[in-house]
């Protein structure tokens, strides 16, 4: 297969201050290609796709499009040269419906109404339903990736950058995806696909790029390797899977029974009914696209958000009225997904962070005054069990880096000889080696008696890690089953199959 | 309460809530945009001061209102400056913007005290101000009260059906999806507070120059934050900045009636209780689980700082 | 190009520095500015800063006022300062002084001529708890019903306004007054006066309260858990919510210490150096506060410095008048740009601003 060329990138370099995000990167995009850029997290990929979209400008280097130089000033001028961007943190507004979304990401789009219709045409020739007058803080996670891929595609882009796309669908909504970009991929459009799944990438992308810490490492043809192969050349180090000691379930020490709370969050997500124990010893996973009840329910269960007294137990004890305070008490911690301005405040130090949730458990006041010593003994104690890379206890939170903090604030929490832990997201973000570390200290305090609920986006790592598994779906949870045994349809079932489809079904 | 022709006080309040009309329409748009600039009741005076100064120097009221606008605009740069580029805290700018506009203001006027500026003539309508009723509450009027009705509805419109409305509302609840997009978020925000600032000084300089009309310190008195409040009132609405001025001109215009008529509330309570309104329709629109707080813009107060 | 860059820490250096640079600015532009009125800018600068202090002509007279006037000041904005770190914008001190004065000056002159060792006590306990309910209107109309506090406040100021005007002409008139608006003056009235305590230096029982609250606001947010909350809250607040802080009961803290403050402040200006309840009693000092409190970075000692500059450049705004015919409002306007400049340079704290668009290759 000989395609002419879309667009070569060649020795692109680009610096921040204390971090190269790309050295000397270089690849080039045949037209109708489907290319993958493969990577772990703080690899450079979505610096390097912020340079071909006009967002960043690169410090050095050069890029041609159709043999043209091509050098995008602001993402206006990429678009006008055909370059579209469907974003892993979408660019949507919540409050302005699918049509005013879509038109705010053209250059000139038609008067309303007419577009309205384009884009209920495009949307269904392509087997994205969408409702054009619906507002966007109501849609799925799946939805609102459609909303920005119609947006894309009502400009007939020559190159479509995708980032992430697959993290907040459900399995069968990764398969209507993928048969979408196909067909794009034999109209003609070169699809660049940044990923670090290995297995999707194998099924979907004719050549991959791999990066690692911003240098490209290797190019392959993803078909030709197996994905133990590329996951060796993306980490740059051989991975042991966590090891696990099945040890014995003990008692009951977290209850929940009719859990139903509305969320506090704008286009939020209302918790219904549910109803789960974990046992001690036990890790419960719970998988769920983003926005279908997460971070309520770890709201609801660290104490944040309040419910019925009886709807929250810990070891028998009633606490749906009770807050974060008195719940840490009672043995429960929890760390939230958001790392910076909810679990730990951006601005102040480690050691102040450390306080933030460790006051009580590790009784670092006395009589509301704080003992600043053994609060910075807690804080070192943390860095140095957990290997948090910090110059000090005395930098701000925000100075870290993603996994670095991720690492701190899970520490954190796990140090306080918890008897019931609650996690949302614990290794978003955070590189494979980290992911790891964080992974095997969270089955170690299970093996040593504490009752573990986590909840993920990553299936790979609930079936890694979790004993039971349950989904999150529209505020709902299906009744946890054992992991062993499960398949991935199953799962992507309980995590609701394809949303918002219907209108797809009555189109054919 | 006899001495009160309903016509007459229709047509006083239409006059009465035109400063608010201007400031308030004037913030609705700075909010959409996503900034909340306190400082409405300084550049509102400064408006008054610099538009009392203009249209006594060239004896015109029309360019009175030019300057009242442009001193408006002029003190919002200041605002834009700290906010949008030193990326200060909007609570504290606007605060600063206040406290200076007060100061300045009375040092700018001081030798203009107790000086009567030009009239601002009444629009023509021939026959039609005889009109029983209809004449005196619609068309007897000057061009701001009319302009004021105009600024609204075009506010609304640009809002509603236009490409530039669409951004603004875009900048305003997301700034981060914005610059993803490639827009230029502190740009239009640069703009809406230029825009802010200058509808609040033309309500200043209709208190100077048409509603008191002379020119004494802290003339505005808190109409500045009492279009704040309106802004509040009509959940970011444009039509509902209207009726909530008109609401206000009203609750005033009766206050100084019932005081000119003698009554036996006394003076001072009377003149608080516009204030007292205020608050209490400011707890109505904000109770009811956060009602109006859904409407407001979802990037309200914070900064924007492309990091990356 | 000037382009900025976050720091990763904000830098102690700026925090410090940034204060006095901010002066310093305000000095070159207002010396701009009192030379557009025609007034010889280092003649006035002097005038406002130095004379005050140092002009044997004018020193004895210049020097107890300065804790006269910074003793309001420093107690108002320390008490703002604990909310304004939380988020909790309090910014009507203004009528939360009236009201501390009113109800403080009404105990007093209930008791009038009574004398007992209570009623000045009896007068502490009344300013204060005046200004702590004018508070409690914003603050519970916030955690019941949302409704912002910062529109709600201020327009309490108004309110407090017209009562004060009321009052004064009313129930608090001096009935030997002649007819004259006011009250009877506190000061003649031992029971309830507050007197200077030591001849000569100003210092009466409000400059004594505006130390106490300094230190006791110190210890607060460097030792206390709760000192600890509040900075929590305003720098994250989902992030005080995960620690276990009750935002509700922050709100009412917060606003009703700032409230109690602001009414000890009136008390102790009614009861002292103004005397005597008047429709022109308040001379802004709830508002002045608010920049005393930024000026001083919220950090108590820094209020502590901040208030007495601020005194300052009213005496010597009052001097400038006298001696120079600089107008009032010039210093109004003076003290407006300080908190423009604060807020401007405040920048440095958080951020690197570097020149040029590229070269910053890493380290």
């Amino acid at each position: 297969m000989t395609r002419p060329e879309l667009l070569r990138v060649e020795g692109v370099t680009k610096a921040y201050p204390g971090v190269v995000a790309n050295s000397d990167v270089s690849f080039s995009i045949s037209q109708g290609e489907v290319h993958a850029l493969l990577g772990e997290n703080g690899a450079g990929k979505s610096t390097l796709v912020k340079m071909i979209y006009g967002l960043v400008k690169p410090d050095s280097g050069r890029m041609t499009l159709n043999g043209a130089a091509y050098t995008p000033a602001e993402p206006r001028a990429a678009r006008a040269s055909g370059v579209a961007m469907v974003f892993q943190h979408f660019s949507l507004f919540e409050a302005l419906n699918v049509a005013e979304n879509v038109a705010l990401g053209m250059e000139n789009p038609p008067p309303m109404k007419e577009l309205a219709s384009r884009i209920k045409a495009v949307s269904e020739e392509y087997g994205l339903p969408l409702d054009p007058a619906r507002m966007v803080g109501d849609l799925s996670a799946g939805e609102r990736q459609r909303v920005e891929i119609v947006r894309c595609l009502l400009q007939d882009p020559k190159l479509l950058i995708m980032d992430e796309p697959t993290s907040v669908l459900t399995p069968q909504e990764v398969d209507i995806l993928f048969k979408t970009l196909r067909k794009l991929s034999s109209e003609g459009t070169a699809i660049l696909y940044i990923s670090h799944k290995l297995e999707e990438i194998r099924a979907l992308c004719d050549e991959a790029t791999i990066l690692r810490r911003g240098k490209v490492v290797a190019t392959c043809t993803p078909r030709d390797r197996s994905a133990r192969e590329m996951a060796e050349l993306m980490v740059g180090a051989t991975l042991t899977p966590p090891a696990r000691a099945g040890g014995a379930k003990g008692a009951v020490a977290l209850e929940v029974a009719g859990l139903s709370v509305a969320s506090p969050i704008p286009f939020g997500t209302t918790l219904k009914s549910i109803s789960f124990k974990v046992a001690k010893g036990e890790v419960l996973g719970i998988a769920g696209v983003a926005g279908n009840g997460q971070d309520e329910l770890l709201l609801a269960l660290s104490g944040e958000l309040l419910a019925a007294p009886e709807a929250v137990r810990i070891d028998g004890a009633p606490v749906g009225q009770a807050g974060p305070t008195q719940r840490r008490a009672l043995g429960l911690v929890s760390a939230p997904e958001e790392r910076l301005g909810h679990a730990a405040a951006p601005d102040m130090s480690l050691v102040e962070n450390a306080l933030l949730s460790g006051a009580l458990r590790q009784a670092l006041t006395r009589r509301g005054f704080i003992d600043w010593a053994k609060t910075e003994t807690f804080a070192e104690g943390i860095i140095k069990d957990f290997d948090v890379r910090t110059p000090g206890t005395q930098v701000a939170a925000r100075a870290l880096s993603g996994g670095n903090l991720q690492k701190f604030v899970v520490g954190r929490e796990l140090s306080q000889t918890p008897s019931v832990i609650v996690i949302n997201q614990p290794t978003w973000g955070v590189d494979a080696a980290a992911a790891a570390s964080i992974r095997q200290a969270i089955l170690d305090r299970a093996a040593g008696g504490a009752a573990v609920v986590v909840i993920s986006q990553d299936l790979d790592e609930l079936l890694e890690i979790a004993d039971s598994f349950a989904a999150l779906n529209e505020g709902r949870l299906t009744p946890p089953r054992p992991v062993t045994g499960l398949t991935v349809d199953e799962i992507g079932l309980m995590m609701g199959g394809a949303h918002g489809m219907e209108v797809a079904h009555h189109g054919h | 309460m006899m001495g009160i022709d309903p016509a007459l006080l229709i047509s006083a309040l239409m006059v009465a809530s035109v400063p608010i009309i201007l400031a308030a329409i004037g913030e609705l748009v700075v909010e959409r945009a996503g900034v909340l600039n306190l400082g409405v009741e300084g550049m509102m005076i400064m408006g008054a001061v610099c538009g009392f100064i203009l249209s006594v120097q060239s004896g015109s009221a029309f360019v009175g209102f030019v300057g009242g606008a442009l001193g408006g605009a002029a003190l919002s740069l200041l605002f834009a400056l700290l906010t949008q580029v030193f990326l200060a805290n909007q609570v504290a700018s606007g605060l600063a913007l206040t406290l200076f506009g007060l100061g300045l203001s009375s040092l700018l006027g001081q030798s203009f005290v107790g000086i009567r500026p030009p009239a601002t003539g009444v629009v023509p309508f021939g026959p039609l101000a005889d009109i029983p009723f209809l004449g005196r509450v619609l068309f007897s009027h000057d061009w701001v009260v009319y302009m004021s009705v105009v600024a609204v509805a075009a506010t609304w419109w640009v809002l509603k059906a236009t490409r530039t409305g669409l951004i603004l509302r875009a900048v305003g609840e997301s700034h981060d999806a914005a610059h993803a997009l490639g827009y230029k978020v502190r740009r239009i925000r640069v703009l809406a507070i230029l825009f802010g600032g200058a509808m609040a000084g033309l309500g200043g300089a209709y208190i100077s120059l048409v509603r008191v009309p002379q020119w004494t310190d802290g003339i505005t008195a808190g109409a500045g934050w009492i279009a704040l409040a309106i802004v509040v009132f009509a959940s970011w609405k444009p039509w509902r900045v209207l009726i909530g001025a008109y609401l206000f001109g009203g609750i005033s215009v009766l206050q100084l009636n019932l005081q000119a008529a003698g009554a036996r509330i006394p003076v001072e309570y009377l003149s608080m209780s516009p204030y007292l309104i205020t608050i209490l329709v400011l707890v109505i629109m904000s109770s009811g689980k956060g009602k109006a707080a859904l409407n407001a813009p979802a990037s309200l107060g914070q900064n924007f700082h492309a990091s990356r | 190009m000037i382009r900025l860059e976050k720091r990763p820490s904000p830098s102690r250096f700026w925090q410090g520095a940034t204060p006095v640079l901010a002066v310093v600015l305000t000095m070159i532009a207002g010396g701009l500015m009192f030379a557009a009125l025609g007034k010889n800018p280092v003649e006035a600068i002097r005038t406002i800063f130095w004379d005050p202090l140092f002009n044997p002509q004018f020193a004895a007279y210049s020097r107890p006022q300065l804790l006269v006037k910074a003793g309001p000041l420093i107690l108002i904005a320390v008490g703002l300062s604990l909310g304004f770190r939380a988020g909790i914008w309090n910014i009507g001190a203004e009528g939360q002084y009236i009201m501390g004065a009113l109800f403080g000056a009404g105990v007093g002159l209930a008791f009038y001529p009574a004398e007992h060792w209570f009623i000045f006590p009896l007068m502490v306990i009344a300013g204060a708890f005046g200004g702590w309910i004018w508070a409690m209107v914003p603050a519970i109309l916030k955690t019941r019903f949302n409704t912002n506090e910062i529109l709600v406040s201020l327009l309490m100021v108004y309110i407090a306004q017209n009562l004060l005007a009321s009052m004064s002409l009313g129930l608090l008139r001096n009935p030997e007054g002649g007819g004259f608006p006011g009250s009877r003056n506190l000061s003649q009235y031992p029971a309830a006066s507050n007197p200077e305590l030591i001849a000569g230096t100003g210092m009466h029982w409000g400059v004594i309260a505006a130390f106490v609250a300094v230190i006791a606001a110190y210890v607060l947010l460097q030792r206390h858990i709760l000192g600890f909350h509040i900075k929590l809250a305003g720098q994250a607040p989902k992030a005080a919510r995960f620690a276990g802080v009750n935002p509700t009961g922050l709100v009412l803290l917060c606003m009703g210490i700032s409230g109690a403050l602001a009414g000890l402040a009136g008390l102790f200006e009614v009861s002292g150096p103004a005397g005597q309840i008047s429709i022109d009693f308040n001379v802004g000092y709830g508002f002045t506060a608010i920049i005393v409190a930024f000026l001083g970075r919220l950090n108590p000692i820094g209020i502590l410095l901040a208030g007495l500059l601020m005194a300052l450049t009213y005496i010597g705004g009052e001097l400038a008048q006298f001696m120079l015919g600089l107008p009032a409002a010039a210093i109004q306007a003076f003290q407006g740009m300080l908190l423009f400049f604060l807020l401007a340079v405040d920048l440095l704290s958080n951020y690197r601003i570097r020149l040029g668009a590229t070269g910053e290759a890493a380290r």
